[in-house]
């Protein structure tokens, strides 16, 4: 793996001799990788299959907790906004979801943060509320998503958010008024002037807020940091027509939104400026709404669709639509058939049972779509 | 076959729907210790593998070599059966570990995983003992049941038998490529090529790893590696045809023939694993040993069930044998083995001409009649 700091020649040279003894290790360690016995020693050492440790659990509000973990040797430092995909494993079965990274990329521990608040009847964000401690280990992706901030950031945002929403924006708030106190500090000198930033928040009550003392104290700090807190058990949910209110040049300004579904819709709808200066951050949606009555099934590489109803399985499918479909004994036990669901959830003909995230192997043979399903094949 | 007699009394499709309640009622059960199992075998696998090749690497110490070699024979064993085969079989694909998925993993044998998934999952498990289609019954070169035809060549079938326990990955590696399909015209000589080149570049890398690249990391002990090492994988290769064979040869396994099988319900499917199969009787021990292959029977019923699961329900297989009068074969491991030799040695001669009444397979249409 090479580093994106390996410029000079001596670190070519050490990361070539690197490359080399892996390649040799891997002679020794065949069929497994040399990775496969370092996860014996540190799980976090490993290149493939990178994962994290949770260092602390931080209670933020009454439903929302913020974990400290502390990535493999090879995270690659995300941006300020990204989000990351996060593996647990809950009663023995690994789940994926995405997190926004809460914490800078500069933190002096190397550690990074994810906020999660309780989503109702959410197994994920319940296991990790309530069942994870400092020592577990959570699978790990790379740093994702394009809800960054340009470089150099423009001198007028506005950060719109609601509840959770506010956890890509604390890493970008704290870059750019690190960025504003450089500045300042470097005096006459320096053209730019301190971004000058609005915050405009929504929860439920003062208590609800996420990093809500936080974002109290930069704000009393910071003169260019301008915070509106909307309480809205109180004041009801904010609208649109309410924005110009609390921010005259709101749609002047760079804008970087992220919360439900409904604001973020509405905010869109709203917007007269530029397109290119709204940016919105939708938390993945919920799998689609699914049936037991079939549907349609797309086999995303071969390019070929079929609708099939409950009762009929995607290899039948698949093979009826002229799809190249592996398979096997045709009964659910030999595994030949398995491939990849790239969206959508299917139903165990078996036993009726519905399952199925993004990325999941399926057994097609024994598998019918429920609702709409694309397949890796 | 005393069984189909039985048959007659027997509702098949009942029989299959209690299995089918036992398969629901163990998956509904999975979780985090089921997990915890397997994650922790293979650390300890993997740390005895580890322990076995150190100490070999002082094994100018005769007792280091002895234990070295020991550790690293139980690590090959246990890499093949509890973990290997029974990974590649999908018995962990519910965990939705990448590292622990019958797509994503290779085994310490030369038989190339892929390859196996084929030959062992699909068509072994799907056509258990049935003549002419389970490529297993005596592995294309014995004679097993006596329903196969004599040959002379059968003649020499125990002799053939030790050198195939010895070299037993090597045999499955090449069995694997069906080259007595080509003359028949059912397989491409191409097929069989591509498929014998996939075993040469597993198999070299196995054969370096062990008798090139250890050896030579040795240094001085470079002799009494390379014979550890060959010793491990021997001792393995034997136990792995013992524990095989006693799978669905000894006395008492029955075999089938292809009409007997024609629009075969699951309840008959059920009952042709229960009646091709026999476990092992013994310790924990054993049964982590054999890749709990000791519980064939309740392996072939539900063959992606995870392993740690089938020593708790094959007292309900064997309780529900009872109450539908099957049988339910089952021995020590040296009556088991005693019996598959016996058979070997039998069947090497011609004959039996007129087996035995009890021996007889029945006409198609009388069991198609009873099941």
């Amino acid at each position: 793996m090479s580093s994106p700091y390996a410029t000079t020649s001596d670190t070519t040279s050490r990361w070539g001799v690197r490359r080399w003894l892996a390649g040799a290790a891997r002679w020794l360690t065949t069929p497994l990788t040399p990775d496969d016995y370092l996860r014996l020693v540190n799980p976090l050492w490993p290149a493939g299959g990178l994962c994290g440790r949770v260092e602390a659990v931080r209670s933020e509000t009454s439903d929302a907790v913020t974990l400290v973990i502390r990535p493999g040797r090879h995270w690659v430092p995300h941006r300020p906004g990204q989000w990351v995909r996060v593996g647990v494993d809950i009663a023995g079965v690994r789940h994926w979801r995405g997190y926004s990274i809460s914490s800078p990329p500069d933190r002096p521990d190397g550690c990074i943060t994810i906020t999660v608040k309780a989503v109702p009847g959410g197994l994920v964000s319940g296991h990790l509320l309530r069942r994870v401690a400092r020592g577990t280990i959570l699978g790990l992706g790379r740093p994702e998503g394009e809800f960054v901030l340009p470089e150099p950031p423009p001198s007028r945002l506005l950060f719109l958010t609601a509840g959770s929403g506010i956890t890509p924006v604390r890493p970008m708030l704290h870059g750019l008024l690190a960025h504003g106190a450089a500045t300042v500090a470097a005096g006459a000198g320096s053209r730019r002037r301190a971004p000058d930033v609005v915050l405009v928040h929504s929860a439920p009550t003062p208590e609800d807020v996420i990093f809500g003392e936080e974002l109290r104290g930069l704000a009393a700090r910071f003169p260019n940091l301008r915070l509106h807190e909307r309480h809205t058990r109180t004041e009801g949910r904010l609208k649109p027509a309410d924005l110009p209110g609390l921010c005259p040049d709101w749609t002047e300004r760079s804008v970087w939104a992220c919360g439900p579904p409904e604001m973020l819709d509405e905010v869109t709808a709203h917007w007269s400026g530029p397109a290119d200066r709204l940016h919105v951050e939708r938390f993945r949606l919920a799998t689609p709404a699914t049936s037991n009555t079939g549907g349609r099934v797309r086999f995303t590489r071969s390019r070929r669709e079929a609708t099939a109803d409950g009762g009929t399985s995607l290899l039948v499918a698949g093979e009826g639509a002229g799809v190249l479909m592996p398979s096997g004994c045709r009964m659910g036990i030999c595994h030949g058939c398995v491939a990849r669901l790239s969206s959508g959830r299917v139903r165990d003909l078996r036993t009726g049972r519905i399952h199925g995230e993004e990325g999941d192997l399926v057994q097609t043979c024994v598998s019918a779509a429920a609702g709409p399903v694309e397949i890796d094949l | 076959m005393p069984t189909t007699v039985r048959l007659a009394l027997i509702d098949v499709e009942e029989f299959g729907r209690e299995l089918d309640r036992i398969r629901d009622e163990v998956i509904a059960g999975l979780g985090e210790d089921d997990a915890g199992y397997i994650r922790g075998v293979i650390a300890m696998q993997r740390r005895l593998e580890l322990t076995g090749r150190a100490l070999l690497f002082a094994s100018w110490l005769p007792p280091a070599w002895a234990a070295g070699t020991a550790a690293l024979a139980i690590a090959k064993i246990l890499e093949n059966m509890e973990i290997g085969h029974n990974v590649l079989h999908g018995q962990w694909d519910w965990m939705r570990d990448p590292k622990i998925h019958s797509t994503t993993w290779e085994w310490d044998n030369a038989t190339p995983a892929a390859q196996w998934k084929h030959s062992h999952n699909f068509i072994h498990h799907t056509w258990t003992n049935v003549l002419g289609k389970d490529r297993d019954i005596g592995y294309s070169a014995m004679r097993i049941s006596p329903e196969q035809k004599w040959h002379p060549i059968h003649l020499a079938q125990p002799l053939y038998n030790v050198l195939l326990a010895l070299f037993f990955e090597y045999g499955i590696a090449i069995y694997d490529a069906e080259l007595e399909r080509i003359p028949t015209g059912d397989k491409s000589p191409k097929e069989a090529l591509n498929q014998l080149r996939a075993v040469a570049g597993k198999a070299r890398r196995q054969i370096l790893k062990d008798y090139v690249a250890f050896p030579l990391l040795a240094g001085p002990c470079l002799l009494p590696v390379l014979l550890g090492n060959l010793t491990a994988n021997m001792t393995r290769n034997m136990w792995a045809h013992t524990i095989i064979f006693c799978g669905h040869f000894p006395e008492g396994a029955e075999f089938f023939t292809e009409d007997q099988i024609e629009n075969e319900t699951r309840g008959e499917w059920y009952l042709r694993q229960l009646l091709g199969s026999c476990n092992i009787d013994g310790g924990r021990l054993l049964h982590l040993m054999s890749g709990n292959l000791s519980h064939q029977i309740e392996h072939h019923l539900f063959p992606d069930l995870p392993s740690n699961r089938y020593a708790e329900i094959a007292p309900r297989v064997r309780a529900l044998c009872e109450r539908f009068g099957l049988p339910y074969n089952s021995g020590s491991l040296a009556r088991q083995a005693g019996s598959v030799w016996k058979r070997v040695l039998r069947l090497a001669l011609p004959g039996p001409g007129r087996p035995r009444p009890e021996e007889t397979a029945p006409p198609a249409d009388e069991l198609r009649a009873v099941v």
